[in-house]
């Protein structure tokens, strides 16, 4: 599956994307921030305050409680501040 | 025989003109105004124009800006786009929808974002421009970073912009 990051999460994290194996156990957006975060301490950076990050599966806005099998792609990022 | 060709050729006159739409995503500046005479040629059924462009401010917070960086997400941002300017075409009798969104790194006084609509007559052309730009604001995948003399600061979503967007939310709840 690849991750992307943008904006500040992608800062903290290091880099704009990565592909990575997703533990079979892992059902949620939710629960994928939750497992990202252990991975390191940018990771934990990133992700210390979850109710600020909005998901993106395959480009469509999702809640953290949308299931991720099936995506390509998921993507992480702060609200957005564009036009 | 002389009466289904008046049939055929009053059909034709009758039948409504396609919507003109163009969603673009570039680091370039545009032209307003070319973009505008370009929505609306060959028709002759646009009554109302309305075009909002987003520039970007000399100063945040009292402070002068440098330049102001706009990353985006390639993709999913014309595809934001694009779903927004559907449903306003669900919403509004439009003639045409232009959305032109910039990315990268502008400068103070340069334009960031151009939303015009057009309809036959000024209601639905308002607040379909209105609707977009809210939607803009909210959804669309963009972030900016201003950078001003000492630093390079993310800008922080506003509590407004999503009030914004939620009205639309609420008013569409009320008209069912």
């Amino acid at each position: 599956m690849k991750i992307r990051y943008f904006a500040w999460v992608r800062e903290r994290v290091g880099k704009p994307e990565e592909e990575i194996t997703v533990p079979s156990e892992i059902g949620t957006v939710a629960e994928l921030i939750a497992w990202l975060s252990k991975r390191g301490e940018e990771y934990a950076y990133a992700f210390e305050r979850p109710g600020v990050i909005r998901a993106a599966i395959d480009r469509v806005h999702v809640k953290p409680q949308a299931a991720i099998s099936g995506a390509s792609e998921i993507a992480f990022f702060p609200p957005m501040t564009g036009g | 025989m002389k009466s289904a060709v008046l049939a055929a050729l009053s059909a034709l006159n009758s039948c409504p003109m396609q919507p003109n739409i163009t969603v673009r995503l570039q680091r370039e500046l545009f032209d307003a105004a070319a973009e505008a005479a370009q929505l609306t040629r060959g028709r002759s059924d646009v009554g109302a124009l309305v075009q909002f462009t987003g520039i970007c401010r000399g100063a945040e917070e009292g402070e002068p800006i440098a330049a102001l960086t706009l990353e985006h997400y390639p993709g999913m941002a014309e595809a934001e786009i694009e779903r927004h300017v559907g449903e306003a075409l669900a919403r509004w009798p439009l003639m045409g929808v232009t959305v032109i969104h910039r990315y990268g790194r502008l400068s103070p006084g340069e334009p960031i974002v151009l939303v015009i609509a057009a309809s036959s007559h000024r209601a639905a052309a308002f607040a379909a421009a209105e609707f977009l730009m809210d939607y803009l604001k909210t959804r669309a995948p963009f972030w900016k970073q201003v950078e001003t003399a000492n630093a390079a600061n993310w800008v922080d979503a506003k509590a407004t912009d999503d009030a914004a967007a939620e009205r639309w939310r609420e008013r569409d709840d009320a008209a069912e």
